[in-house]
């Protein structure tokens, strides 16, 4: 087990060092002027690309600016931007509304997608089992902000029972509810799927039949043995789902106006302010990265077959 | 063996065990599976019986049938695809095929217990191989962790598993295949059942361990004067612990007699066929016979006797009428037109 | 589908598990497939099966609309007037008119064609390096696969959707670029976050053949390292990578739409479905049917797709007969 964390993190940082550089050069050294563009619609001034040709050494080799970026990132500076704000301050704003999203979306992929997916496991071929999985492939089909407009549409200015815009900061948890559901709803049908197969799948294996044949109850049965297994493969994706949901953060909040991550990069986009670009999509890079390490120990905790290789 | 245990089917229908009863019968029992292809007949009237301290072998090719007879004795048949169209399994004279769910439950484990082929699948992989002996006594008996711990060290120590104490932490994926295996048996002794069925428990093992696993079951089965189930493929493994031995084809039991009998003078084609196609070290240098043909299709079984397509004393009357069940001489049965004939040949 | 990366991450969890406990186990080698065998039976299969046939008829129908749109309609999907602006669907406008005025029905129609060459070619270009890197990677082992494996991971990292903001508003700020320009863009960036998805389906798949004994017996008769990967090992693995691509096509016409919906993908005067939904943004209250049309048709045809992916992977797979 020892071996094996450390495996994976050694593994890890290569993989860290790669993507954030892949970024790094994205964002500030693609061929041409590395300030058309980066102070919004304006051409910067002087004072700040002296600034900043200083501040990012920009006339050393783009190695060494990557890792000087790097080495101030990992004290907590993530600069500024050319309006002077602090870029590390408004992503420690956006920051617990994204998380907030997150774990509203993963709640409820968790609780309707296991719910499904344990129910039409379990009971197999029938009528319920097709409206789920048409369902599900609906869900899978449906554009992340097609449904977001919808539902904008229908409960918040058609009924009226939703908030169509969450302004406050931090947001409210009440508020997050539809904007999390419709983050969540593609995972969650992959997450009724994966649940699904993965019931259908073991309630048939030996070792099933086996607690059957040991003469326990029905509910022991499937509550230690069928799920117990089932569950890896679902717990794993809903591990790394929480990692791609921040990522993907960005079209709901756009949707929803939620002051959080996804907002500000596009925001950084629009206003083409580098810094926050490069500082937010390393951040996101980071959770992601430490939320696949996370599910693969998780793996390991859940599958003692993992833990010997 | 009376000549009525094998009709006796009708006087029998009450719950409840009976006194005096077998310890298990199975009595004229139909499966079939209903696939997308078809009517697939997988049991077409089997019956044999088995009392305490008795080894009988099942022996057959695999789609003979059975290992559905044993699932269909612990309840464990796939349902559907297999239904039951008839028959009873009775135990102690109670037929569990009628009995209720709950009734069935309390007999699987401790009244009847079963050991799978593949110890590894068959054994949880995510939970400890004590763990899964132990949960067995704490659901049904009702053991404190602690108690269930020690009793499932002694029941490693039992099938004679080598340091018990570390041996019960570990998974079923750190053991070996012969290991495994004993692993299974301890499992199932947990709660001292009265019967056991094995179903090819020594299949998947190397030669030199099947020999020590089939030790350990004749050796526990003694000791507990346990009804034991044994079935297998492989005619060679069950010569020296069985008592009876049972040939099953195409979902019938084509032959039935003590062991010692059976392999002097077979009195089913089928089975002077599996005896001859065994490597023999007296025959050295001759070639080996095996069967020829296939096993039938479940789904189409041959007119007549199912083996006439592949016999090779075939005669007009195999092809048209199912042979009878029926006793050549006392304490064996046969079920083919010329059962004398074979018994009383050289 | 918005955000393919998810998508894969389903994927790529499975594919990760099945690795893992094949190496715990070590080699485990599943009954070899025949390859004829297997496809004709599997597209005896596909035709009783009422999924495919609806959703083969669905992209039937679009690739139809891709191809020869004035079969559909005659209106002209880029002349605008604004006296019928937001006038709901009627005899003439089966869909009504946008917020500029211009036939919904007709640019629907037209759109089509940028969906589906943005969404086949963003698949040509992922498998193909997908593909290639996968097989090379299975096939050598040893360091190659390490090196290999830790670049797909690199890009693996990134969330799909900022990482498509990032490398569109990055090549962007060079400068205005043509429509075709943009297409290209819209391809590359989805396929260079795409493609460790299909390298992990094709690597797995290469090891697995690898394994096999005929595979061992055509390397110890003396055949060559070419022979070896495109007679054995790419039929074998063609099966999971066939099913990838029609999901991942159904994806990316998603994603295209997403893309363009931010202002970052194709843009006007281009008619695709995502152009059509970021333009109805702002009017969706007045005229709801300016996102409605378009959306349904994005719907449909990722729909069919996703649905045709499903129906396949089924029947390739025996054991879900």
């Amino acid at each position: 087990m020892g071996r094996y964390v450390l495996r994976r993190l050694l593994q890890l940082i290569p993989v860290f060092i790669g993507t954030t550089f892949l970024i790094y050069w994205l964002v500030w050294s693609l061929p041409g002027d590395p300030f058309s563009g980066k102070c919004g619609d304006r051409p910067c001034p002087d004072s700040y690309i002296a600034f900043m040709t200083e501040k990012f050494n920009l006339d050393d080799p783009l190695i060494v600016q990557y890792g000087k970026y790097m080495a101030d990132l990992l004290t907590g500076d993530f600069g500024e931007t050319f309006r002077g704000t602090s870029v590390g301050e408004l992503i420690g704003e956006a920051y617990p509304n994204t998380i907030r999203l997150a774990l509203v979306a993963l709640a409820i992929e968790a609780v309707i997608g296991l719910g499904a997916g344990i129910l039409t496991g379990l009971r197999g071929r029938g009528f319920l089992d097709n409206v789920v999985l048409v369902s599900t492939l609906f869900l899978i089909s449906l554009p992340v902000f097609v449904t977001g407009f919808v539902l904008q549409i229908v409960l918040g200015f058609e009924l009226g029972w939703i908030k169509t815009t969450v302004t406050a900061s931090p947001a409210p948890w009440g508020q997050l509810i539809v904007p999390g559901f419709v983050l969540g709803s593609l995972s969650m049908a992959y997450v009724t799927r994966l649940t699904r197969t993965s019931i259908a799948e073991n309630k048939r294996a030996d070792f099933v039949r086996t607690a059957v044949a040991k003469g326990l109850p029905q509910r022991r049965v499937v509550g230690v043995h069928l799920l117990r297994n089932s569950a890896i493969p679902v717990i794993t994706f809903l591990g790394t789902d929480l990692g791609a949901l921040m990522g993907g953060a960005i079209v709901t909040e756009g949707i929803f106006n939620i002051k959080g991550i996804g907002n500000l990069v596009y925001r950084g986009i629009l206003g083409k302010d580098g810094l926050i670009v490069t500082g937010v999509v390393t951040l996101l890079v980071m959770v992601y990265l430490l939320s696949n390490l996370l599910v693969d120990l998780l793996y390991a905790v859940l599958d003692p077959r993992i833990r010997y290789d | 063996m009376s000549a009525n245990t094998v009709k006796s089917s009708v006087d029998a229908r009450r719950t409840g065990p009976v006194p005096g009863a077998p310890l298990l019968e199975v009595d004229d029992l139909y499966v079939e599976f209903r696939t997308r292809d078809g009517v697939a007949r997988v049991l077409n009237g089997v019956s044999y019986k088995v009392e305490a301290g008795e080894t009988l072998a099942v022996l057959g090719e695999s789609g003979s049938g059975k290992s559905v007879t044993a699932q269909t004795v612990m309840g464990i048949l796939d349902m559907p695809p297999g239904f039951i169209t008839g028959g009873e399994v009775r135990f102690h004279g109670e037929n569990l095929l009628k009995a209720s769910q709950r009734r069935r439950r309390e007999v699987r484990g401790s009244g009847i217990a079963m050991i799978f082929q593949d110890a590894l699948s068959a054994l949880n992989p995510v939970f400890t191989v004590g763990f899964q002996i132990e949960e067995q006594l704490r659901v049904r008996r009702g053991m404190s962790r602690r108690d269930a711990r020690k009793r499932a060290i002694e029941l490693l120590d039992l099938v004679k598993i080598p340091n018990p104490k570390g041996r019960v932490r570990q998974y079923p994926h750190e053991f070996s295949g012969g290991m495994r295996q004993r692993a299974m048996i301890a499992m199932s002794l947990a709660l001292d059942p009265e019967m056991l069925i094995a179903d090819e428990p020594t299949t998947a093992l190397d030669v030199t361990v099947q020999a020590q696993i089939m030790d350990l079951l004749k050796e526990i089965q003694v000791e507990r004067n346990m009804g034991l189930i044994l079935i297998t493929h492989d005619l060679g493994v069950v010569a020296e612990v069985a008592d009876r031995i049972a040939v099953m084809y195409a979902g019938r039991i084509v032959e039935q007699s003590d062991a010692r009998s059976l392999y002097r003078k077979p009195g089913h084609p089928y089975t002077l066929a599996l005896l001859d196609s065994l490597p023999r070290l007296d025959l050295k240098g001759t070639e080996l016979n095996t069967i020829k043909g296939l096993p039938p299709s479940l789904l189409n079984i041959p007119s007549g006797c199912p083996f006439h397509p592949r016999c090779p004393r075939v005669q007009e009357i195999c092809k048209t009428e199912v042979p009878a069940q029926h006793r050549p001489l006392p304490g064996r049965l046969s079920a083919c037109h010329f059962a004398e004939e074979m018994i009383a040949g050289d | 589908m918005t955000d393919p990366s998810t998508a894969a991450t389903g994927a790529a969890v499975t594919t990760t598990a099945a690795e893992h406990v094949t190496a715990a186990e070590h080699v485990e080698t599943k009954g070899s497939n025949k390859p004829r065998s297997l496809a004709s039976d599997a597209w005896y299969d596909l035709r009783r099966r009422p999924l495919f046939v609806i959703s083969a008829a669905l992209i039937l129908l679009v690739v139809l609309m891709a191809l020869v749109p004035t079969l559909f309609t005659s209106a002209d999907p880029n002349y605008g007037d604004l006296n019928r602006s937001r006038q709901g669907p009627s005899a003439d406008a089966w869909f009504g008119y946008d917020n500029q005025g211009y036939d919904i029905f007709s640019r629907t129609i037209y759109g089509a064609r940028a969906s589906i060459v943005v969404g086949v070619s963003a698949t040509v270009l992922t498998i193909l390096i997908g593909a290639t890197l996968g097989l090379l990677a299975g096939f050598y082992g040893g360091w190659i696969d390490g090196l290999m494996s830790r670049i797909a991971d690199v890009f693996f990292g990134l969330p799909f959707v900022l990482g498509a903001i990032v490398i569109l508003s990055s090549f962007r700020s060079q400068g205005e670029s043509s429509a075709t320009e943009i297409m290209v863009l819209v391809v590359l960036s989805i396929s260079l976050l795409s493609w460790p998805v299909c390298m992990r389906i094709m690597r797995s798949a290469a090891i697995t053949a690898k394994q096999q004994d005929y595979v061992k017996a055509a390397r110890a008769l003396g055949a060559s390292s070419s022979r070896i990967i495109l007679r054995h090992m790419l039929p074998n693995a063609i099966a999971p990578v066939l099913v990838y691509a029609t999901i991942a096509l159904g994806a990316f016409i998603g994603a295209e739409a997403t893309l363009s919906f931010l202002g970052l993908g194709l843009r006007a005067p281009v008619v695709s479905w995502g152009v059509m939904i970021a333009d109805s943004r702002d009017v969706i209250r007045v005229a709801p049917h300016s996102l409605l049309f378009p959306a349904a048709f994005l719907t449909a045809t990722v729909l069919a797709f996703v649905m045709l992916g499903d129906a396949v992977r089924e029947a390739l797979d025996p054991k879900m007969r």
